[in-house]
């Protein structure tokens, strides 16, 4: 089967257009440090200078090199969505799972978790708990993020498992005396497994923005840049009317692409992993 | 010995559970093995309830089902001894695996040890013994078989573990007519070997055609049961009666069933001995015809 899939994963276009736009970026970010040496924030050039041999993607308003901020940015981007948005998947297919499989008063009791951090105003509960622990690191603000962004993903999850479970597949797998974990993981998971990721992708982007919401208002990690901090400086010193293009582009352009390319990605992966969509 | 006793099912229906719903209400049955025994009823009759019960996919909410005597707890050493086969052959395969899975997964749980060849040979021979070609089979995935090949596949994956029991819940209504025919020879086979076989199915004349006993179930209750011979040549209850009159011929015309509904059996009613070995469930008088 693995085997199998990476036959066709490296024939799937989409799933490889998707990976060549990811793979530089996240590259970009690995290797920032050695392509733009020194604090991100320095004030080291000329003020508002469009691009050049020198400053590639420019200055800011305060001569600070948009390059440097960008790749450093790029950083804390996925790592963000990282461990936001994979702290949150996890919690979703723990809490889908069980209680989409179950079902009962199990189901009954998770759903009913759900549903209160569901409602629960998530900005404003990371407001409180930013300001009352004075959170500054970017660890701990994705913490924060996964735990108050899982609960759509779990209600997904659980429908999906619902669906899945009446199947007679698994009730031919209980048949064979495979335990409960082994089915969900086995049976159910793989079924799922473009979805599961689709769930990723979107709580990754959720995550991204989050972030940069908190940043805006002066919640985020205070040491460091990241590319919401970089669109809201912009946008806050009117790059826009001044005509500065390289400020505000490249933090926004960076977030978009990420975002779509794991979409793009996405749709190919479903060619993957579900046989009925490949060309015989 | 399979036997189920007093066996029912309730559901909690309505708002809050406000409400109960007895889909099976107090069945009874022996399952031999080297014996095939239909149970036969209409869609929502609760057959499918009962087989379900008996694999332990659906808890039991009275009664008891016991085998050799002792109740029924679901996990390896049951399923070795009891095995199902279901009524849709394309949803028993997860679409995103090829067929095999459901022979390894067999190879998993129950025999970790055996080497390669030793299990290729195994699977050969159960292979062979419904009639499938493995190098036909094998490594395919389910959309690319046909119903009949998936449904044969279905019953030597239950072959491998050697089951003495076999529930066997409408495995041929998704077929074809020849197809049909050829899973019923198969069991019919397996019969002979000494599996026991428990015929779910909603199709008099496929039960007629295999089995030694008959179970006739309406509304979750056992209304008739006997010999094959006995309950369909000489059916003694209303319901059994007219499932007879509606199996279309093939020479006359089919003008229609008569729509009058089965009388309500009243409480407390009991299976009665008619004659030997035929029990029929007590209906008002003038409704249950004279054993001729």
């Amino acid at each position: 089967m693995n085997r199998e899939a990476l036959h066709f994963a490296v024939r799937n276009g989409k799933l490889l257009v998707g990976l060549a736009v990811l793979l530089p970026l996240l590259a970009l970010a690995l290797l920032g440090p050695a392509l733009a040496e020194g604090d991100p924030n320095a004030y080291v050039g000329t003020p508002a200078q469009a691009p050049s041999g020198e400053y590639w993607f420019g200055t800011t308003m305060f001569g600070q090199d948009v390059f440097a901020q960008f790749v450093y940015g790029l950083r804390v981007t996925f790592l963000v969505g990282l461990l936001g948005g994979g702290l949150a998947a996890l919690i979703g297919m723990a809490v889908g799972f069980t209680a989409g499989y179950r079902g009962g008063l199990v189901d009954e009791v998770l759903n009913m978790l759900t549903n209160i951090v569901l409602v629960l105003p998530a900005l404003a509960v990371l407001l409180v708990v930013n300001a009352y622990l004075g959170v500054r690191s970017v660890s701990v603000q994705a913490l924060f993020i996964g735990l108050t962004s899982w609960p759509w993903a779990a209600r997904a999850i659980r429908a999906q498992t619902f669906s899945l479970r009446s199947r007679d597949f698994v009730d031919l797998a209980r048949l064979s005396g495979v335990r409960t974990w082994k089915i969900i993981t086995r049976e159910i998971a793989p079924n799922m497994s473009s979805y599961l990721f689709m769930t990723f992708i979107l709580l990754f982007g959720g995550s991204v923005l989050i972030a940069a919401s908190l940043d805006f208002i002066g919640l985020g990690p205070t040491q460091g840049v990241s590319l919401g901090l970089m669109l809201n400086n912009a946008a806050r010193w009117s790059a826009l009317h001044l005509g500065m293009w390289w400020w505000f582009i490249p933090p926004g352009a960076g977030i978009t692409v990420i975002v779509g390319a794991l979409y793009v990605m996405n749709v190919g992966l479903d060619e993957v992993f579900n046989p009925r969509l490949r060309e015989l | 010995m399979l036997r189920l006793d007093a066996v029912t099912k309730t559901y909690r229906v309505g708002a809050f559970g406000g409400r109960t719903l007895t889909a099976v209400d107090g069945v009874s049955l022996d399952l031999v093995p080297g014996e095939v025994v239909s149970l036969i009823g209409e869609s929502g009759s609760g057959k499918t309830t009962v087989g379900r019960m008996i694999l332990g996919l659906t808890p039991v909410s009275g009664g008891s089902i016991t085998l050799d005597g002792a109740p029924v707890r679901p996990g390896k050493d049951y399923y070795r001894q009891v095995q199902g086969v279901f009524q849709d052959p394309f949803s028993c395969y997860n679409p995103i695996f090829k067929v095999d899975r459901v022979l390894q997964m067999i190879r998993e749980e129950y025999f970790p040890g055996t080497a390669g060849a030793q299990w290729e040979e195994k699977v050969a021979e159960s292979l062979e013994a419904v009639r499938l070609a493995p190098a036909l089979v094998l490594g395919k995935y389910p959309h690319q078989l046909s119903g009949g090949q998936l449904q044969r596949l279905l019953i030597a994956r239950a072959l491998l573990l050697g089951p003495r029991f076999l529930v066997a819940d409408e495995i041929t209504s998704m077929l074809d007519a020849s197809t049909r025919i050829d899973v019923l020879n198969l069991l019919a086979d397996l019969k002979s070997r000494g599996l026991g076989v428990l015929f779910v199915t909603h199709d008099l004349s496929l039960g007629n055609y295999v089995s030694e006993r008959a179970v006739v179930l309406h509304r979750g209750r056992v209304v008739e049961s006997g010999p094959t011979g006995l309950v369909f040549g000489n059916p003694l209850h209303p319901y059994t009666a007219r499932l007879l009159d509606s199996v279309p011929r093939l020479t006359a015309r089919w003008d229609g069933v008569p729509q009058e509904p089965v009388p309500d059996t009243p409480e407390p009613s009991v299976l009665v001995e008619a004659e030997p070995g035929h029990f029929v469930r007590r209906v008002p008088a003038p409704e249950l015809r004279s054993v001729s």
